[in-house]
Formats: C-alpha cells, structure tokens, sequence
C-alpha cells in the first residue's frame, strides 16, 4: 500500500506522525538549492576575478566552490532546523529517523554519501533506491538514518460551524459517533448526491432519507462536537 | 466530554504554545519547553482517546512533533566536544576500524609500491599507467633546473594552490568514503587507482633522480594527507562491509549503524585534510627552507600522526 504515514513512539509515551515526502518535493528543493548555489558561485566568480585567477581571488574561489559543494546542505540543515533553503521553501524537512533533529554527524553522512546516490547519472542511483523503500529514503538517508519529513503547519482552530444540535435517537459507539462528526467535517468537500448517499445509509439513525437525512445527520454530528 | 468543551478549556495554551514555538524566546527555556511538551503529550493522548476529529489530532500532533524536535535539538550527544573528540573518540574510532584501516592501507600501499618498483626500473611504464600529459607536467613541477634557487612562491599564488589542495584531495577522500556505498568497491577503486598514481609518480621522479625536490615538498603534508586517505577508506569500507556482512542485524539497519559509527571518523578526516592542505601550501611548497629541515619536520609530523592514531586502544572498554 502507498502510505506516507510515519509513526515513531516517542518518550512521553505516545506515538506520534509524520507525513515522509517523495522524491517530486525534494526534486523542486534541489532545484532552488541548486539555483541559489549556482548564482552564489555566478557572483563570487566576478567578485574574485580582479584579485587574480591564479592567485588570491581563485584561491579563495576554490575553497567556496569546496564549502558549497559539500557543506551548503549540511551546514543548513544543522542550523536551520533540517531545512536548507530550497527544502524551506517546499516545506519539508531532514530528520532522524526517531524525529529527533538531525545532527552534524548524520547531516553529514548523508551529504557526503550524496556522490553515490547522483550515479550513474542525474541521481538515477537515489531515484530508484527512494521508490523501492517505504519512506523514501536514498542511499544517504539509509546509512545515516535520515528521512525528509513535511513540516507544513497544520491549520489552527476549525472553524466552528453554526448548526443547531440534535441528539441522537439511539446510542452510538464511540467510532460511530466520530465517523459522524468526520462526516459533518468533510461535508464542504463531498458533493450533494455523495452526501445523500451516504447519509441514507444510516436511516436507522435520522429516520429520514435524501436531503433531510443529510440535515439530520449534520446536526447530530454537531450535537457530538459539543455544540450548544 | 465533547470535543468543543475540551478545545475551549485549552485553546488559549495551545495558541500561547504555538506563538512560543514561532518565536523562541531567549536563552535556556528547556524547563519551560518540557513542561509543554509533556502536557500537549497529555493532551494528545486524550484527543487520540476520544476519537476527536482528526484535524484536532493533527494540530496536536504536529505541535507535539514540533516541541519534541525543539526539545532534542540541543541534546548533549550533538554538542561537539572538541578536546575528548580530539583526546578520545577519533583515535578509538580508529582502533575500533583497525581491520579496515589495516584493509584499506594494504590496498592503497601496495600497488603504490608496485607501480613505484615498475616505473623505476622500467623507462617506459609510466606511460601506461599515466597519459604523457601528465608525466610532462608533473616532471615539470619536480625539475631541479627549472627551480631556481631562491624563487620563493608568493603569497597569494600559496593561497591559490590552498584552495587548490583543498577542492581536489578532500573531494577524493569523500568519494573513497562514499564508495563503500556500493559494497565497498567503489572504495576499494579509489583507493587502488591513487596509490597506483602516487606509487608511479614517485618512482618515475626517483628514476629522473628528482628526490631533493620531490620528497622534501611531499614529506611534511603527506603525513596527513596518505593517512586521512587510508582513514576515509576505512570508514567507507565498514559501510560496504556491514552490507555484505550485517551479521545479526538486517542489511538496512546494519548499515545505520555503521553510518552512525564511521562519524567520529568523518570528524577526523576532515579535519586532518585542512591540516593537509595548509602544510602543502604555506610549508611544503616553500623554497626557502632547507631540504633537511624539511625532512626533520616530515618526520616528525609523521611520527605525530602515527603515534595518535595508534592511541586508541587504552580507550577500548573491555
């Protein structure tokens, strides 16, 4: 089964989840990085020619190029939370894989092993090692315990909606009175004749079919929210 | 109770914890981060409970992430310290691995000392392990003649070859490491084809009777350079060998656990190719000093190094 899922148990004694992102997220962050990286080189090219290209300027040159090519993703991903700029941008995120923080040490692994994830061509080796695993990983990740998680805020407080409350003429379980309130919840993206069909399944619990079902259903749901 | 009872007891803590996490507040605030972290714990585990709807779970879910990761991220195994890693973890990082450094030198040593024996004796056998363009330009460097005495390199031409060293040497460690990915064997390529290309050059500058000017540049920075080489062979091999190998671990997690163990190795490596670089270009590479204080010096680098990366073992717990 494709599933993004990712539950660790954490101290706290709870588990929690994460949702691993696939490789199209992370192509667009290389992307950007790669951009960033190319025009900081672009610039840096032009500003160290005048001081010699053999001399001061292309010294220091070449230890940017060396500090860009091997230490712009794991210097980002230590301080910045597991994100270079790019992985910013598509909110997504490197992380242990107990969701600790990534450490200097695993950040590197990872990186330095990115030579044999780009073989043989374009990271042809990392494409296929992420599609072949289930939360895909590319061959740094795997050694160095990593995943790439997405970090998108989660909406705060649902918006609250005003319907009148109606209990129920029966008592229903605990999964049944929350496949209700999902129902209510989800509604806004289910088109009318869906919501009729589904809504007349349950006639035992409204006594009522097509559209007053619905309604009914509605305003039990909101009765099990809580609302007043 | 019912879902919008509970959100209305906590919807203010929840926001003030949201805000907090936005903007961190100044210094140590672990006490303040824990107790949060434990309560949306608690609270969590009630929505989970209660079968709340899932958006809920997930804004609980995604804060109690966010404060664990907030929680751990300063922990103490992450903070770096440089004098026990220095005294301690790199030298017993090494003896742990002394059956790959053994491995990894045999492989980098020994055709550097074939092809040196070949090329020494054999006029010709340079050629088939170099391109003439290189052998040109290489004989170039080392010539006597063309170094005339008292040319001292200057500054910025020092800084040059810094970054020169730099970009090139700590690129091959790296990918000797990487290698090790592939069972081990791209290591292992590496390693063979640099000795070769090292042992070759040496013997060829040998047999063109080069040695005042080829030895000393190379004596002083080589001791860091050739052992970090063998180190970063090392460390990729235990990567190729927990995959061939995992013994009582399945090959994923074998591999986690080597990567997790190679990296005091990676710390060192590092840090012994900048020391590399910076000898070769600021000291190596002056003509100024005399050839055999700069044989005494190699000598004694050489010593140093290899005394410390000996030193592992009183570290071995037993």
């Amino acid at each position: 089964m494709l599933d993004t899922g990712y539950r660790v148990e954490i101290p706290g004694g709870i588990n929690i989840d994460a949702q691993v992102v696939g490789p199209i997220p992370r192509f667009f962050a290389f992307a950007i990085d790669l951009g960033i990286r190319g025009v900081i080189v672009f610039l840096l090219s032009i500003i160290s020619i005048p001081f010699g290209a053999f001399g001061l300027g292309g010294g220091f040159f070449l230890i940017f190029l060396f500090a860009i090519e091997w230490l712009y993703p794991v210097l980002f991903e230590v301080l910045w939370r597991g994100q270079t700029p790019g992985k910013k941008a598509l909110g997504i995120s490197v992380i242990n894989d107990d969701l600790t923080p990534v450490s200097l040490g695993t950040s590197m692994v990872r990186n330095l092993l990115r030579t044999v994830d780009f073989l043989p061509l374009f990271y042809l080796a990392g494409l296929v090692t992420m599609l072949s695993n289930r939360h895909f990983q590319r061959l740094g990740d795997l050694a160095a315990g990593t995943l790439v998680i997405s970090v998108r805020d989660a909406a705060r407080s649902t918006p609250r909606q005003d319907i009148e409350p109606l209990a129920p003429s029966t008592s229903l379980l605990r999964t049944e009175q929350s496949s209700i309130i999902e129902f209510l919840q989800r509604s806004p993206q289910l088109s009318e004749p869906r919501q009729k069909e589904l809504a007349d399944i349950l006639e035992g619990v409204t006594h009522e079919k097509g559209d007053n079902g619905v309604r009914r259903l509605h305003r039990i749901g909101a009765w099990f929210l809580g609302v007043r | 109770m019912k879902q919008h009872n509970f959100e209305d007891m906590h919807e203010s803590t929840w926001r003030r914890i949201e805000d907090s996490l936005q903007n961190p507040a100044q210094g140590d605030n672990s006490k303040i981060l824990a107790e949060h972290y434990l309560l949306l714990c608690q609270h969590l585990a009630i929505a989970k409970e209660r079968l709340y709807d899932a958006a809920l779970v997930e804004r609980l879910n995604n804060l109690v992430l966010a404060l664990y990761r907030e929680l751990y991220r300063f922990r103490s195994e992450s903070r770096l310290n440089f004098y026990a890693f220095l005294k301690r973890d790199f030298p017993l990082a090494i003896y742990r691995h002394r059956y790959f450094v053994l491995l990894s030198f045999l492989v980098f040593v020994l055709p550097g000392l074939l092809a040196g024996a070949w090329t020494y004796f054999d006029d010709e056998a340079v050629y088939s392990i170099l391109d003439a363009a290189e052998v040109r330009q290489v004989e170039r460097m080392y010539d006597p003649e063309a170094r005339k005495l008292g040319r001292e390199r200057e500054a910025d031409t020092d800084i040059f070859m810094f970054g020169f060293y730099i970009k090139n040497n700590i690129s091959v460690a790296f990918r000797c490491f990487a290698g090790g990915m592939a069972v081990g064997i791209g290591t292992l390529l590496v390693l063979f084809f640099n000795g070769m290309f090292i042992g070759s050059i040496a013997g060829h500058l040998t047999r063109l009777d080069y040695v005042d000017t080829f030895y000393p540049f190379v004596v002083g920075h080589g001791s860091f350079e050739l052992t970090a080489i063998v180190f970063s062979g090392a460390a990729g091999l235990r990567l190729g060998y927990a995959i061939v190998n995992p013994g009582q671990f399945s090959r994923l997690d074998a591999l986690r656990l080597a990567g997790r163990d190679v990296i005091p190795m990676l710390y060192g490596i590092v840090l012994m190719l900048v020391i590399a670089a910076f000898v070769e270009a600021f000291w190596s590479s002056s003509t100024l000093l005399s050839i055999e204080i700069k044989y005494l010096v190699g000598g004694l680098l050489w010593g140093l190094v290899l005394l410390y990366s000996f030193s592992g073992r009183r570290y071995e717990s037993r």
